[in-house]
C-alpha cells in the first residue's frame, strides 16, 4: 500500500436524480465539515425530477480549495446508467465503491473495488417500507464514513444538523448509515490510500451556506419589503428562502401581520412590474430569476432606467435557453445585462464572487438602488447560487439604511415647493424624488419613459431629450466611483489574472499552483459595472493580463478592452471556461502556462 | 364652473391636468372629464391618488387629470403589475389605472386576469374603443365580429368582451358604460373607487380619428343607437346621508364596505348585481340582440382583497422603520451559528 493521502480528496456520487440523494450528500458534508476539515460540494444536477443522472461532488482539501475539482478520488457509483462513463473519471489508484450488481468485468485494473450489495442490504436491513428508497442512500454514507474513518459522533452530527427542523427524522437515517457502516467493519480491510483525520483551525468561525441563501438573507437586511417572482431555476431557492426568512424574521408577534409581500407572479414580466411599481412608490422592491426571466425584463428594466426607479433585480446565471442545459452554471449573461433593454441604457452590475459577497451586496444592492434610483443588478450564478460555500460568518451591517435623496412633506415646505424631479441640484447627476403619498401639493409629478424635461413635464424636445441622456450618464458616473471597487491582490508580478464571480474560487487554486510551479500571478477581482478606473491601472503594471470567465466570447474581456487605453488593449488576454460545469482551476492554469510559452 | 370647496377643501378645479393632447372629439377626453368630476365629487386627496397607466392614446390620459396627484405612464399592458408593486409598498394609496384595449386585451391580458385573480384594490377603466388608435387604426382584440375598419377591411374574430372575461374569473366588481353618458360614467368610477378590490370598468370611448364610421360598432352613433343600461346608477358616498324615496320593489342598494351606497334604479327587467350568471346571462342575451348593454353588472363586497390575503399591515411598508426591517444583532448571530 502506497503512502495514505489526509483529508486531500474527491468524492463523487453518481446517483439518479429524485432518489433522494442530495439528503445523503449533504449528510456526509456536514459530517466531514463536523471533523473540522474544509469541504466543498458542488451538485451537479439535471433539468428533471426523476430518473436522470446527477452527481455530487465532494471536494475535501486542507487548503480549503472551493472550485470544483477535475479529478476523482473515490467514486460511489449507485447509478448503472453512468456506471461506464463514471469510472473513466476516477485517477489512478482511487477507490470506487459500487453497486454489487455492476459489472466489474473488463473494467479497470487501476482502481480499488469495494462492491456492496446497497440494493439488498436496502431490503433486508431497512424496515421502513415508504422510505426505503431515500434511506437506501445513506448506506452509502456508512459506507464512505468507514472507508474513510469518519467517527461515528461525526455522522451524527451530520443527521442531526441535516434535519435540523425534523429531528424525528434523525434515528432512522442514522439507522440506514449504520448498515453500511457495519457491512464497511465487516467486510472489508482498507486497499486505498485516502483518509480522513481531525482538524484544528481549518474551518473555525466557518459556516456552510448557500449563495441564494445568503442573498436572501442580505434582502431581508437590507430592508426589502416587496418581493415579485416567477420561478426559475437556479434563482427560485433565492425567494424560497426568503419567504422561510420573512415568516420567521419578518411577522409582527403583536397582530400577526407580515412586514412584507413576496408575490408569485404570473411570470417574469410581471414580476419586475410589480417590482418597479413599489419601487416607485417607495418600497425597497426586488425581482429574481435567471436568463429567460431577464429577457422578459427587458423593456421594464429600460423604463425604469428612464424614470429612474430604484429596484433590485437578481440574476442567478445559468446556461441559455429553456431547453438546452437550464440547470448548469454560466457566465453568459454579463453583456446582456450590463445594457439590457433597448435604447441607450446601462445599469449598475454587482458581481458577488463568494457566498459573504451574495449576503452583502444583496443588502446594499437596496441602498445603491434608493441612492441612485436605478435598477441595480445582482449577478450570480448557478454555482454560487445553489452550492454549499464554506465561508467566514457574515457581519452585521455597520451602516444606516441609505434612502436616498427623497423629499418628505417638510422638506418640500422649506423649499416651499420650489422643486423639480430631474433638475440635478447637486452636480451630481442624482436628482430629488417624492413618493405617492406626500402630503404637500407641489409633491406629485407624472412618471414616464424618457420624454420629459427638469420638471417631469413631458416634451418631445431635442434639447431636453439630450440634457437628460447626459444627466443620466453623470448619474452612472458617479456610481461609478461609489460601487464595490475591484479588489486586487498584488506583488509585483509581471502577469495577472482579472475574473469575476464564482471564478474566484478556481483563481485562488490556479495562484497557489502557479505559484508553487515559479510563476506567481498578481489577481483582481471585479465586484460591479460600469468598471472602476482601477481596472485600468491594474492593467498598466503588469505586462500580460488575462481575463477569466465563464462564458463563450469573453464578456468580460470585451468590457474591459473597450474600457482601456489603446496603448493597454494589447496586454490583455482572454481565457474562456464553458462547458457548464463550474470551472476548475486547470482550466485555468493549463492555457496560461500555454499563452504564457507562446511569445507575445 | 364650480368653485364650491369639497370635502377634502378643495374647487374642482384642482382636479384638472395638464391640457391634453388627444384629438378634438376623442371618447377618452369625456372620460377624462368625468374622471374630475367623479374625483372632485368624492373629495379624494390629491397626494393619497395614484394614477397608473400603459401606454395608448387612453394610458396617455391620467396626466390630463389631478396635476398635482403622482402618476405613472408604465410600459404597455403592464399597468397591472405597477399598480399592484406600488398598492402593496403603500396601502394608503387610491390605485386608480387607466388601459385601453389594446392595453388589456391584448398585450396586457395576461397581467389583467391576473390582477382580478388577485383581487388587487384599485379601479381598473378601460377607454374601449375597439381599435388601438396611438397606432393609427389596427383592430384591437374587442372589435366585434364583422365590424368594418375605416379602410374597410372586415374583422373576422370574435372579440374578447373585458366585462364577460371579467365576470368568467370571479373579478369583484364588473361595469360597463358609455364615455358619452356621463350621468351613467361618473357614479360608476366613484363606486369603483369605493370599491374595495378589483373594479373592472369598461367604457366605450369612440376613437373619432381611427373609428366612428359606418360599420363600426364603436362608433358615437352605434353605441348611442344600441345602448342598454340595465339600471339607473347613483352613488351615495359614505359621508352622505342616504335619501330613499323610491318606490319600494324599484330600486337596489348595495352597500360597499366603507359605507357608501350604490342605488340601482330598475329600468327594464330587474337584473340582481349580485349574482353573478344572470350578470354573464344579461351580458351574452344583449350581445345575441345587438345590443350594448351597460350599467353596473356585478359586485361582490365580500370578497378578500389582495393586501387582505397577503396579510400586510395597513400602515404603508414603504414606512417600515430599520428596526422593523432587520434582525436584530441577537437574532443575526443566533441565525448564523445555525449555518455552522
Ligand atoms: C411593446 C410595445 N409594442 C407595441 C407598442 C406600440 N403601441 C403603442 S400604443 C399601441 C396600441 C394602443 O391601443 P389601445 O390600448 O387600445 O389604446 P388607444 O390608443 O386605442 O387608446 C401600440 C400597439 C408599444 N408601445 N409597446
Ligand atoms: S387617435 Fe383616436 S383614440 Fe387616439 S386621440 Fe385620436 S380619437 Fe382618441
Ligand atoms: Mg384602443
Amino acid at each position: 500500500m502506497t503512502e495514505p493521502i489526509v483529508n486531500d480528496l474527491t468524492i463523487q456520487a453518481a446517483t439518479v436524480n429524485g432518489s433522494g440523494s442530495q439528503t445523503a450528500n449533504l449528510v456526509l458534508t456536514r459530517a466531514i465539515f463536523h471533523m473540522g476539515i474544509p469541504v466543498a460540494p458542488k451538485n451537479v444536477f439535471p433539468s428533471n425530477i426523476e430518473g436522470l443522472p446527477t452527481w455530487y461532488q465532494l471536494r475535501i482539501t486542507p487548503e480549503g480549495h472551493m472550485a470544483r475539482s477535475d479529478k476523482v478520488d473515490i467514486l460511489v457509483a449507485f447509478n448503472v446508467a453512468t456506471w461506464r462513463e463514471d469510472l473513466k473519471t476516477v485517477r489512478p489508484g482511487g477507490a470506487v465503491i459500487h453497486e454489487e450488481a455492476f459489472s466489474t468485468a473488463e473494467a479497470r485494473t487501476d482502481v480499488t473495488y469495494y462492491a456492496v450489495p446497497f440494493a439488498k442490504l436496502a431490503k433486508s436491513k431497512i424496515q421502513n417500507d415508504t422510505l426505503r428508497k431515500q434511506l437506501a442512500n445513506m448506506i452509502y454514507v456508512g459506507v464512505v464514513a468507514g472507508l474513510l474513518g469518519i467517527p461515528w459522533e461525526a455522522v451524527e452530527h451530520g443527521v442531526r444538523r441535516q434535519f435540523l427542523t425534523k429531528p424525528k427524522a434523525v434515528p432512522v437515517n442514522l439507522d440506514a448509515i449504520k448498515v453500511g457502516y457495519d457491512y464497511w467493519q465487516d467486510n472489508f480491510s482498507k486497499q486505498d490510500p485516502y483518509r480522513l483525520e481531525p482538524m484544528q483551525g481549518a474551518v473555525e468561525g466557518k459556516v456552510l451556506v448557500e449563495g441564494n441563501q445568503a442573498a436572501a438573507l442580505g434582502a431581508l437586511m437590507g430592508g426589502v419589503t416587496v418581493v415579485a417572482w416567477y420561478p426559475i431555476t437556479p434563482s427560485s431557492s433565492l425567494c424560497e428562502y426568503l419567504v422561510a426568512y420573512a415568516d420567521r424574521f419578518r411577522v409582527d408577534t403583536a397582530t400577526g401581520e407580515k412586514l412584507i409581500s413576496v408575490v408569485q407572479a404570473e411570470d417574469e414580466l410581471a414580476a419586475v412590474g410589480m417590482a418597479i411599481g413599489a419601487g416607485w412608490a417607495g418600497a425597497r422592491a426586488m425581482t429574481s430569476t435567471s436568463g429567460p426571466g431577464i429577457s422578459l425584463m427587458a423593456e421594464f428594466s429600460g423604463l425604469a432606467y428612464y424614470a429612474e426607479v430604484p429596484v433590485v433585480i437578481f440574476d442567478i446565471q445559468r446556461i441559455g435557453p429553456s431547453t438546452g442545459l437550464p440547470t448548469r452554471t454560466s457566465q453568459a449573461d454579463l453583456g446582456f445585462v450590463y445594457t439590457l433593454s433597448h435604447g441607450d441604457t446601462k445599469h449598475v452590475v454587482l458581481l458577488p464572487g463568494t457566498v459573504e459577497e451574495c449576503y452583502e451586496l444583496a443588502r446594499d444592492a437596496f441602498d445603491y438602488a434608493d441612492r441612485f434610483q436605478t435598477p441595480v443588478f445582482v449577478l450570480s450564478d448557478l454555482d454560487l447560487g445553489m452550492n454549499l460555500w464554506m465561508t467566514p460568518e457574515f457581519k452585521y451591517p455597520d451602516k444606516p439604511l441609505d434612502r436616498g435623496k427623497v423629499l418628505s412633506k417638510d422638506d418640500l415646505e422649506r423649499l416651499a415647493g420650489e422643486w423639480a424631479r430631474y433638475r440635478d441640484v447637486d452636480g451630481d447627476g442624482v436628482t430629488y424624488r417624492t413618493l405617492p403619498g406626500t402630503d404637500h401639493p407641489a409633491a406629485g409629478y407624472f412618471t414616464r419613459g424618457s420624454g420629459h424635461d427638469e420638471m417631469a413635464r413631458y416634451t418631445e424636445g431635442a434639447d431636453a431629450y439630450a440634457r437628460n441622456m447626459d444627466r443620466l450618464s453623470r448619474k452612472l458616473e458617479t456610481a461609478r466611483h461609489v460601487l464595490p471597487a475591484p479588489l486586487a491582490d498584488e506583488a509585483g508580478a509581471p502577469i495577472a489574472l482579472i475574473a469575476f464571480g464564482s471564478t474566484h474560487a478556481a483563481v485562488v487554486e490556479a495562484r497557489e499552483t502557479l505559484a508553487a510551479s515559479g510563476k506567481p500571478v498578481d489577481y483582481l477581482r471585479i465586484r460591479a459595472l460600469p468598471l472602476s478606473d482601477d481596472v485600468a491601472e491594474f492593467v498598466r503594471r503588469h505586462d500580460h493580463v488575462y481575463v477569466v470567465e465563464q462564458n463563450r466570447d469573453g464578456q468580460l474581456f470585451d468590457l474591459i478592452r473597450l474600457a482601456l487605453p489603446a496603448e493597454l488593449v494589447g496586454r490583455l488576454r482572454s481565457i474562456r471556461h464553458y462547458n457548464g460545469q463550474p470551472i476548475p482551476a486547470v482550466a485555468i492554469t493549463e492555457p496560461l502556462m500555454q499563452l504564457e510559452a507562446v511569445p507575445a | 364652473m364650480s368653485t364650491a370647496l369639497n370635502r377634502a377643501g378643495l374647487a374642482r378645479d384642482a382636479y384638472k391636468g395638464a391640457a391634453t393632447t388627444l384629438c378634438a372629439g376623442c371618447g377618452h377626453n369625456s372620460i377624462t372629464n368625468h374622471m374630475v368630476k367623479a374625483l372632485y365629487e368624492l373629495g379624494v386627496e390629491p397626494h393619497l391618488l395614484a394614477k397608473m397607466s400603459g401606454i395608448g392614446c387612453s394610458s396617455k390620459t391620467p396626466a390630463y387629470f389631478v396635476e398635482t396627484a403622482h402618476g405613472f405612464n408604465g410600459v404597455h399592458g403592464r399597468m397591472p403589475s405597477l399598480t399592484t408593486g406600488a398598492h402593496l409598498a403603500n396601502r394608503q394609496l387610491i390605485m386608480l389605472g387607466v388601459s385601453g384595449d389594446g392595453d388589456t386585451a391584448s398585450i396586457g391580458l395576461g397581467q389583467f386576469l391576473h390582477m382580478i385573480r388577485r383581487n388587487v384594490d384599485c379601479t381598473y377603466i378601460i377607454e374601449d374603443n375597439g381599435t388601438y388608435g396611438l397606432t393609427k387604426g389596427q383592430f384591437s382584440a374587442t372589435a366585434d365580429l364583422g365590424s368594418v375598419q375605416k379602410k374597410g377591411a372586415v374583422n373576422t374574430f370574435q372579440p374578447i368582451d373585458p366585462c364577460a372575461v371579467a365576470l368568467a374569473l370571479g373579478c369583484s366588481f364588473v361595469a360597463r358604460s358609455f364615455s358619452g353618458d356621463g350621468k351613467q360614467v361618473v357614479p360608476l368610477i366613484k363606486a369603483a373607487i369605493a370599491h374595495r378590490g378589483t373594479a373592472i370598468l369598461d367604457i366605450i370611448s369612440p376613437c373619432v380619428t381611427f373609428n366612428d364610421h359606418d360599420g363600426s360598432t364603436k362608433s358615437y352613433s352605434w353605441v348611442k343607437d344600441h345602448e342598454e343600461s340595465i339600471a339607473d346608477v347613483s352613488f351615495i358616498p359614505f359621508f352622505e346621508e342616504v335619501h330613499v324615496d323610491y318606490e319600494p320593489g324599484t330600486v337596489r342598494d348595495v352597500q360597499l364596505h366603507d359605507g357608501s351606497h350604490i342605488v340601482l334604479k330598475k329600468l327594464g327587467e330587474d337584473h340582481d348585481p349580485t349574482d353573478r350568471q344572470a350578470a354573464i346571462k344579461v351580458i351574452e342575451e344583449g350581445r345575441a340582440e345587438g345590443h350594448l348593454v351597460t350599467g353596473l353588472l356585478y359586485v361582490d363586497t365580500k370578497m378578500d382583497d389582495f393586501a387582505t390575503t397577503e396579510h400586510i399591515p395597513q400602515r404603508p411598508l414603504k414606512d417600515l422603520s430599520q428596526d422593523e426591517l432587520r434582525l436584530s444583532r441577537d437574532q443575526f448571530s443566533q441565525f448564523m451559528s445555525e449555518f455552522a
